[in-house]
């Protein structure tokens, strides 16, 4: 393992820290907690959002704090859901006197522990309301399984639903453009090399050279193949065409090439220009586009590719302002 | 039998040994099924619960177990965090006001660890969990005739029967037919726990 770290069992406070003093101005941490806050929390009157997940995915999620996004965030270990208490915390920090929404990636753990904190802060009177993101259409959408689990699209709930918040929509609102938001949305990924967990020490799966897999998670969760390495435009292709069947999109989208931590920026433009080339042929109207690192796993080569159906009221709200670090419009 | 304070302490005593002395092992149980940090985030948990009760008097046992419960809740994290504080939380609710643990009482505390893994799980038995140990410990011990040696074969078929299951549940659901073949890391700490508890019964039999 050969990573930039002091100790392993560290890494989260040591970021924590880091990112606070990077961003003095706007946030702050919770004391004695793993969360991170808008330095303005509380904000009377306002409903508050608390995503939050293991770490390792920066700039998720406490990277979308700020004002028209989130109030705040909970820092897990790294791949491992955020206690209760710690969740707890966070709500109880940002409320604001009219609610507040939790933002949950579909994982068993996250939803027990997220869902443990909502009971203790509706057993002290805060009204908590949640949405579950499930957007990576390479797991089989069952009521007999966990279900789908949510990457790279979460980014989209947290901006939108965050926008809504910020104009003073009351809790039950946000919780509609929220899942509004996870009803239009949909991802699918890719990686070519797997990531080591600092505390584990190494790979949590191997991947050869000359090998990739579609459709793996963002905690290297098995995808839909493995196979030999493509080209770009094979890549790229093979992901939104698995997207695009999932659901009928149509008019205008938002477009997300995210990396995973290893991939360069000059790969995900060579993505998004297939990305850009499959919709134009199929007459659907790119109205935004979002290039980057916005739901990683630590240093795994590949990438995300998420599309979200737009109207005009989810145009309006993505393109709100936000002072986020992560996401700044 | 009858199990005091010193008696469900000394359970969580031997039951943190065997964790911390099988953590890389439900670690890489973990690894080819899950995201391979079970045994890290369990060793972390029980150390702190082991902290928290060996530097504390108690009155009864259900206090022990609800200072266990809290601890594994706010420490282990991931799904085993909420699924283990639960099953403690839900147990030392059902034996409170016993200054010991009879047989029988024991039974309701499993009785309601078991209903509270359920719910928080939304799962049941068949299911490649954690519960398909917990249920048929529950129901051995209900029985009211009890020997830690079948105590601990019991809890060793479970795991052995959990091993030849699909998962449906799970971060291990992913792999759907591919998880059959595989030890489930949360049976094997449970597995864990109640070959501690076998022990601390054997020493009074």
């Amino acid at each position: 393992m050969k990573k930039i770290i002091n100790d392993p069992n560290q890494v989260v406070q040591d970021m924590i820290d880091g990112l606070i003093v990077a961003n003095s101005k706007h946030l702050k941490q919770v004391p004695d907690t793993f969360v991170v806050a808008r330095k303005d929390a509380p904000i009377n009157g306002k409903v508050a959002l608390v995503s939050g997940g293991g770490s390792g995915h920066e700039p998720a999620h406490a990277g979308y704090i700020g004002k028209g996004m989130l109030d705040a965030a909970v820092c897990g270990e790294v791949f491992t859901s955020p206690t209760p208490d710690q969740v707890f915390e966070a709500i109880k920090a940002v409320d604001g006197g009219a609610g507040v929404f939790l933002v949950i990636k579909n994982y068993t753990g996250d939803i027990m522990n997220f869902e443990m904190a909502a009971e203790l802060a509706e057993a002290e009177g805060i009204q908590v309301e949640t949405v579950i993101v499930n957007d990576d259409v390479a797991v089989e959408d069952s009521s007999f399984t966990t279900g789908r689990r949510g990457i790279a699209g979460t980014v989209f709930v947290h901006k939108i639903a965050g926008a809504k918040a910020e104009r003073g929509a009351s809790l039950n609102e946000v919780k509609a453009v929220a899942e509004k938001v996870v009803a239009n949305v949909r991802s699918m990924g890719m990686a070519l090399t797997p990531c080591t967990v600092p505390a584990a020490g190494e790979p949590s799966f191997e991947l050869a050279e000359d090998e990739m897999e579609i459709g793996m998670g963002i905690h290297g969760e098995p995808g839909i193949n493995r196979g030999s390495i493509a080209t770009a435009d094979e890549i790229a292709t093979t992901l939104t065409e698995k997207v695009l069947s999932d659901r009928d999109f149509s008019g205008d989208v938002a477009v997300l090439v995210n990396g995973l931590g290893a991939t360069p920026e000059m790969e995900l433009y060579i993505m998004n220009k297939k990305v850009h080339e499959l919709l134009a042929a199929k007459g659907i109207n790119v109205y935004k586009t979002f290039v980057g690192e916005y739901m990683t796993s630590l240093e795994m080569a590949g990438c995300s590719i998420t599309i979200l159906q737009l109207d005009d009221e989810l145009k309006e709200l993505l393109d709100a302002e936000s002072i986020a670090p992560a996401f700044r419009m | 039998m009858e199990l005091g304070v010193p008696d469900i302490v000394k359970w969580f005593d031997f039951a943190n040994k065997k964790i911390q002395h099988h953590k890389d092992y439900l670690s890489a149980l973990d690894r080819p099924i899950g995201d391979g940090d079970h045994g890290i985030n369990m060793a972390r948990g029980c150390k702190e619960a082991i902290n928290k009760i060996m530097t504390k008097n108690y009155a009864e046992p259900s206090e022990v177990i609800k200072d266990v419960a809290m601890a594994l809740l706010a420490k282990v994290g991931g799904a085993s965090g909420p699924l283990y504080g639960t099953a403690f939380l839900k147990m030392s609710m059902a034996v409170k006001g016993y200054e010991v643990l009879s047989l029988s009482t024991l039974a309701n505390g499993m009785e309601a660890a078991l209903a509270g893994l359920k719910q928080r799980g939304k799962s049941d038995i068949g299911e490649k969990t954690l519960i398909d140990v917990w249920s048929p410990m529950g129901d051995y011990i209900s029985t009211g005739e009890i020997s830690s040696d079948g105590l601990i074969e019991l809890a060793r078929d479970a795991l052995e029967t959990s091993k030849d299951t699909m998962a449906t549940k799970g971060r291990a659901a992913y792999f759907k037919e591919k998880s059959i073949g595989h030890i489930d890391p949360g049976s094997a700490s449970s597995f864990y726990i109640f070959e501690a508890l076998a022990e601390v019964i054997k020493e009074k039999e």
